[in-house]
């Protein structure tokens, strides 16, 4: 079962790669990039149980400290990239 | 009576792994399908709430009674804690950055862009 | 008072992280743990008023509620990723909120975001803006159950 979700990880990693390709826009690259992150915490943790490291949740628990705090930084970046007030929106929908 | 109890946390565990297995790789299909940016975001977010707490959760009940079973408790929560924030980030920093969501209106065929106000 | 509860919890932290419990690493946390403090001493002062969320059982009745949902909206979010026609309607619209007080409209945004289908791109004075896979999903958040249920909360 251990093996199965691992294989499962590493499909979805290929998968956030494929869109952090493709993208169109940075805001695409940066969410795969995002969840990539998120998926190497969960490899870290499943495959360090399954080859028994040593302190492997150690290393999972600051990865994912670091990919918060990257994804923050990245996004702050961004936002203010460009001076765009954010303008009062309506309904869009019927 | 102690084997009936290792069998069945094996049973729950393997059902948490393959289930959180699924989701994670939904979430990454959805990913690669869905239309626009602030679609793709939930696809994300699927794999970030319930398919990382379930493999973890999997991973816990097969892991025997010690400190790490506590820091994976930890990077559970830190996960779950942290998701909301790093989405609306982006998504905040798209609508900042001039990206729309894209619409679609009940009778529409064809994807149109509606942007009200740039 | 409260600074002391913060430098108990933050140490029961650093031991957990640790897991060896021998003298110099025992005075490191402690150091740490005052640094931390003192930091936290100085934010409050810029921040104005801190104020807490107090771990109380109808707190944790909420979280619990909030997983159900999330649990709930996940299976409805794969059934719609697997379906080969993709059926979904973006859409994007206004959600009037009554919460009165800052710390009550985070909670609610943020749980509004962590439910997947549905995200919060903004929050303003009285409503915030929603981002969300299908109308129902909208129309299903402005019944206001979880609006209600954060209510009773009571910050």
């Amino acid at each position: 079962m251990l093996t199965a979700a691992i294989v499962a990880i590493l499909v979805t990693m290929v998968l956030a790669l494929i869109r952090a390709f493709l993208g169109p826009t940075e805001y695409d690259r940066m969410l795969a990039a995002n969840s990539f992150g998120t998926k190497t915490v969960l490899l870290i943790a499943l495959g360090g149980y399954a080859l028994s490291w040593n302190s492997f949740l150690d290393v999972a628990l600051l990865y994912a400290m670091v990919n918060f705090v990257g994804t923050i930084a990245v996004m702050r970046f961004f936002e203010y990239s460009t001076p765009v007030e954010p303008s009062e929106e309506g309904e869009q929908t019927s | 009576m102690s084997s009936i109890i290792s069998h069945l946390i094996e049973w729950v565990s393997g059902f948490f792994l393959l289930a959180g297995g699924f989701l994670c790789i939904s979430g990454g299909v959805g990913l690669l399908r869905m239309p626009d940016f602030f679609s793709r975001i939930h696809a994300s977010g699927m794999t970030e709430t319930l398919a990382a707490p379930m493999l973890l959760c999997g991973l816990m009940l097969q892991m025997e009674w010690s400190l790490d079973l506590v820091k994976v408790l930890m990077i559970l929560i830190f996960i779950l804690a942290t998701n909301p924030t790093a989405t609306h980030s982006m998504a905040k920093a798209a609508l900042h950055g001039g990206l729309r969501p894209l619409v679609k209106e009940p009778g529409d065929d064809e994807k149109g862009e509606v942007s009200s106000k740039t | 008072m409260h600074y002391l509860f913060i430098a108990i919890a933050l140490y029961a932290f650093w031991l957990l992280l640790s897991g060896h419990y021998v003298a110099l690493l025992l005075a490191l946390g402690g150091l740490s743990v005052l640094i931390v403090v003192f930091f936290l001493l100085r934010m409050d002062r810029v921040d104005g008023e801190p104020s807490t969320l107090r771990p109380s059982l109808k707190f944790f009745r909420y979280i619990g509620w909030l997983l159900w949902q999330v649990v709930l909206s996940n299976i409805a979010l794969a059934r719609r990723v697997w379906d080969p026609a993709l059926p979904i309607r973006p859409t994007w619209g206004k959600l009037d909120t009554k919460l009165p007080l800052p710390l009550e409209k985070a909670l609610y945004a943020n749980s509004i975001t962590l439910t997947p289908g549905t995200l919060t791109t903004d929050v303003r004075d009285d409503h915030l803006m929603i981002h969300c896979l299908s109308p129902e999903e909208l129309e299903e958040l402005r019944k206001g159950e979880m609006e209600r249920r954060i209510k009773d909360i009571g910050v």
